[in-house]
């Protein structure tokens, strides 16, 4: 056994209300450990680097694959989730902070329920008649379905907002998630029928016109998904229909 | 006055929960959804490759009845057959309600849905969306439920952590004790029926590809309420996981569905670089052992291959434990179109690009055959009667369990692509019954007492009170990874008696160190370790179920290898002759000639074992140890017979 260690610092928060403080750990290094895996050894074995001993770091985590969006945090001044963090291709210290766009519930811990509130906003969703039996789906080009299914990869995992100059925790910005969202459910054939109550969603306030353009969504994005693309998408299809609303009143 | 709606209290927001919620919600009922996290991050989004529907899109004469044809043998012939019918038959439906509610599934160039093969059949048969179909599928379901919420119509708890059903003094559930995550409040909600869909219990074992939510505490705590708990003891183990330290993530069977092959160096010290050996000093010991399904054999028999290769022929890679799953023989192209998702995985977990280099994988646990026990009713033609109250209800009156967490599905071994069918069909299923149920019970959760409820949350109250003030010097998270490596090296592929019986008197050992736990964390906000410590206490109990019921089940069926009790089919044995066997001795006696006498021996040997052993064990909760006993399965459908795939 060798005797490397890894060091991390570590941003923690008791609550809420408290303020963050800083605390370091080491821990023996381990091949094949990623930061879950030195966030579960410091549980095993709770002390900071000083030898106190601490509670555990609280943080989010569930699949541990990249398929749940749980584990968001920034680690070394980037957000990205930690499963995939591996400590190998990682600079020492590794430094792990909570995601800065959302409430801090505890340590690394955030609530990110303003994401799931967009998506009930922009109504994302394909309104079925019911669960009973009627038969076979429409009929759908296997391409659009490859677009579809990279829109729909997106886990919520927030990284997208984190990295947003735009989004704050304190004004109305859907953001570029639930834009996305927006454009996966009109692009089927069946949500196409609701189009427009989704765009009516994503005009008013916070709503698309409100994205400067800073691009940095799609650059932060873990699943590659065209977040730009679909901003353009339904600036576009935003545009139409103010047009349309108009030619018709 | 107008009589208020039904209340229906479901705990989990994975694909079962959602389903069933989705199929209540329907009916004008009020639905809680109790979720131990947000809802898009349930362990069902982990399914990658498929989810299995008789369509027979390519014409290859697949049918619904060949499906179940192959679960039942898939299972070895301990799936309860009436449901496992019911569920093949109803799967097609499911398929395109998925495809309506806008699941990216792959279709052809007709713009139909595209499906591939997996293990344990010879028919196309899996539907999938790209490489995480069953993340597409809790979206979509998330998605309704979400719908559902805007329309006032469910209300969502997430944070949220079940902790036991409200029984009355009949022992009937009332409702639900419930844990706020976050504000450590524990309280009680009333409700007409309550339905586990709370996934598996993988981690009781260390090496796994569960969440790290799957602890199977929920499941375990109706079992210490009296609750019966089927088949604990058929642990599936996939063949194809990547190494890790915090868990071992899965490879998809996909990968051999869409052609990916299994092999080691025939050499043990041949130390060259994969793509230097060539093809005759390659060992595919699957497509070898079994030329008709090759790489596709069902999931049991490919991990006890893979452990025999490494551990009794010592041809592991490079010494270690270790085989090869090889795609690089496929264009590029191809198989980023086909299994992208899983190969960046692969990709960005190892550092090597699998359609350069082959996989290096090896078995982890998966998967739970079995689980809470749960009824049923059929109608005069054998058929599951829709709207019975029994269906999917545990052996608690007015608890219920679907998915991952109930036992009838997959007898004593899961086919790929089954989980996400049994997981939607049990939620859709369950859902006329349940209402039912709350429909027609004599008195409901209105009309007993309110000291139930009051003294469920004080004794709640109290048992984490004390938790909280564990301060022994075990750590509960190292005590976790203790049980976890015991059930790894005494409970996996290959068990025997004298090992079994070791492993199960030494979880007293773990019983006694858990009474010196220390827990760790004193914050009395958002703190995960109490309830941790309350899921250990559950994990501990839920590994003596699975090494008791090992160790009594004195067979090899399935994932449940014990070699000793190995019937020893013979080489050139055909399962028809068991079916020809079977008539002949209906129709009075089997001749002594008229099959080879190494046959008629194993006939009987099958014969007699099935006889003690074709049977469902039920563990029941009795001075601290799961008392086992067995119960007839249901074969009505098919006559059980030896299982080849050769």
């Amino acid at each position: 056994m060798s005797d490397k260690t890894i060091k991390l610092k570590i941003k923690r928060q008791d609550n809420p209300r408290s303020k963050p403080y800083w605390q370091e750990f080491e821990i023996p290094y381990q091949p094949l450990s990623n930061v879950i895996s030195c966030l579960q050894d410091i549980q095993k074995s709770p002390s900071a680097a000083n030898k106190v001993t601490v509670n555990p770091v609280v943080w989010d985590c569930s699949c541990l694959e990249e398929v749940c969006g749980s584990c968001t945090m920034i680690i070394n001044g980037r957000v990205r989730q930690a499963c995939t963090a591996l400590v190998d291709q990682i600079e020492s210290p590794i430094v792990l902070e909570p995601m800065s766009k959302f409430p801090v519930v505890r340590d690394l811990l955030v609530d990110r329920n303003r994401m799931f509130r967009a998506l009930k906003k922009v109504k994302a969703w394909v309104d079925i008649d019911g669960s009973q039996d009627l038969g076979e789906g429409p009929i759908m080009a296997d391409s659009v379905r490859a677009t579809r299914y990279t829109l729909s990869e997106c886990m919520t995992c927030g990284c997208c907002l984190e990295a947003c100059p735009q989004y704050t925790k304190d004004n109305a910005f859907l953001g570029a998630a639930a834009f996305s969202q927006v454009r996966l459910f009109n692009l089927h054939p069946t949500g196409d029928m609701h189009a427009d109550e989704r765009l009516d969603e994503v005009m008013g306030k916070g709503g698309i016109a409100d994205c400067g353009n800073a691009q940095a969504c799609v650059e932060a994005c873990p699943k590659n998904i065209p977040l730009t693309d679909s901003i353009a998408d339904i600036s576009r299809q935003t545009s139409l229909k103010l047009l349309k609303d108009l030619l018709l009143k | 006055m107008a009589q208020r709606r039904k209340k229906i209290i479901i705990i989990g927001g994975g694909l079962a929960g959602l389903s069933a919620a989705m199929k209540i919600c329907e009916s004008n009922a009020e639905v809680i959804l109790i979720a131990y996290q947000s809802l898009k991050r349930s362990h069902s989004v982990c399914a990658q490759g498929g989810i299995n529907a008789a369509i027979d899109s390519r014409g290859e004469g697949d049918s619904p009845d060949n499906h179940f044809y192959d679960t039942i043998k898939g299972g070895d012939f301990l799936a309860e057959q009436p449901l496992v019918r019911d569920m093949c038959y109803k799967a097609p439906s499911i398929i395109h309600l998925m495809d309506r509610m806008g699941v990216a599934f792959n279709r052809t160039n007709e713009g139909h849905l595209a499906f591939r093969r997996f293990g344990g059949t010879l028919y196309s048969r899996t539907a999938f969306a790209g490489a995480t179909t069953g993340q597409q599928l809790v979206y979509s379901l998330d998605e309704q439920i979400r719908k559902y919420e805007h329309d006032g119509m469910v209300q969502k708890m997430e944070w949220h952590e079940y902790l036991g059903a409200v029984l009355d003094s009949k022992g009937i559930c009332r409702g639900a004790i419930i844990h706020n995550l976050r504000t450590n409040e524990i309280f009680t909600l009333a409700g007409d029926a309550v339905i586990l869909a709370t996934g598996g219990p993988s981690q009781v074992y260390a090496g796994s590809t569960a969440s790290t939510v799957n602890t199977g505490a929920a499941a375990t705590m109706a079992y210490l309420q009296g609750a019966k708990y089927a088949n604990g003891e058929f642990i599936q183990i996939h063949p194809t996981a990547i190494p890790g330290r915090d868990k071992l993530r899965l490879m998809s069977e996909s990968a051999r569905g869409e052609g990916g092959r299994i092999w080691v160096p025939k050499r043990a010290d041949d130390n060259r670089d994969p793509l230097d050996i060539p093809e005759m000093e390659r060992y595919y010991f699957l497509e070898e052992k079994y030329p008709l399904f090759g790489n596709l054999v069902p999931r049991d028999v490919a991990s006890r291959e893979i452990y025999d290769v490494v551990y009794n022929q010592n041809l592991g890679i490079g010494g270690q434990a270790m085989v090869y799953l090889d795609l690089t023989h496929k264009s590029k192209e191809f198989l980023q179109d086909r299994l992208g998702g899983i190969l960046d995985i692969y990709k960005k977990f190892t550092g090597d690009d699998p359609k350069v280099t082959p996989m290096k994988i090896f078995p982890a646990v998966h998967y739970s055959m079995g689980g809470l026990w749960t009824d049923y009713e059929t109608d005069s033609e054998g058929m599951i009667e829709s709207k019975s109250p029994r269906n999917q209800m545990t052996s608690i009156q007015g608890l219920y369990a679907a998915g991952e967490a109930d036992c009838h599905y997959h007898g004593a071994n899961r086919l790929g692509a089954n989980s996400l069918l049994s997981c939607i069909y049990t939620g859709l299923m369950m859902g006329p019954g349940v209402l039912s149920y709350a429909e027609n019970i004599a008195k409901s959760a209105d009309d007993v007492p309110s000291s139930i409820f009051e003294d469920a949350k004080s004794y709640w109250t109290g048992r984490f009170k004390t938790i909280n003030k564990m301060h022994g010097s075990e750590n509960p998270y190292k005590l976790h990874r203790d049980l976890g490596d015991m059930m790894m090296a005494n409970v996996l592929i290959v068990r025997d008696n004298k090992t079994l019986e070791k492993a199960y008197n030494s979880i007293s050992d773990f019983e006694t160190r858990f009474k010196d736990v220390n827990c760790v964390d004193s914050n009395d906000w958002a703190n995960p370790t109490p309830s941790f410590i309350n899921q250990l206490y559950c994990m501990i109990q839920l590994s003596k179920i699975i090494t008791k019921g090992a160790l009594m089940r004195d067979e090899f069926r399935g994932a449940h290898f014990k070699p000793e009790f190995d019937l020893n089919q013979p080489k050139d044995f055909d399962p028809h002759e068991y079916i020809h066997y079977q008539e002949q001795q209906n129709f009075g006696e089997v001749s002594d000639d008229a099959f080879p006498k190494s046959h008629l021996d194993y006939m009987k040997r099958f014969e007699a074992n099935n006889k003690k052993w074709l049977k469902t064990s039920i563990a029941q909760f009795e001075g601290n140890q799961p008392n086992i006993t067995y119960a007839d399965v249901n074969t009505s459908l098919m006559i059980p017979r030896p299982r080849k795939y050769d």
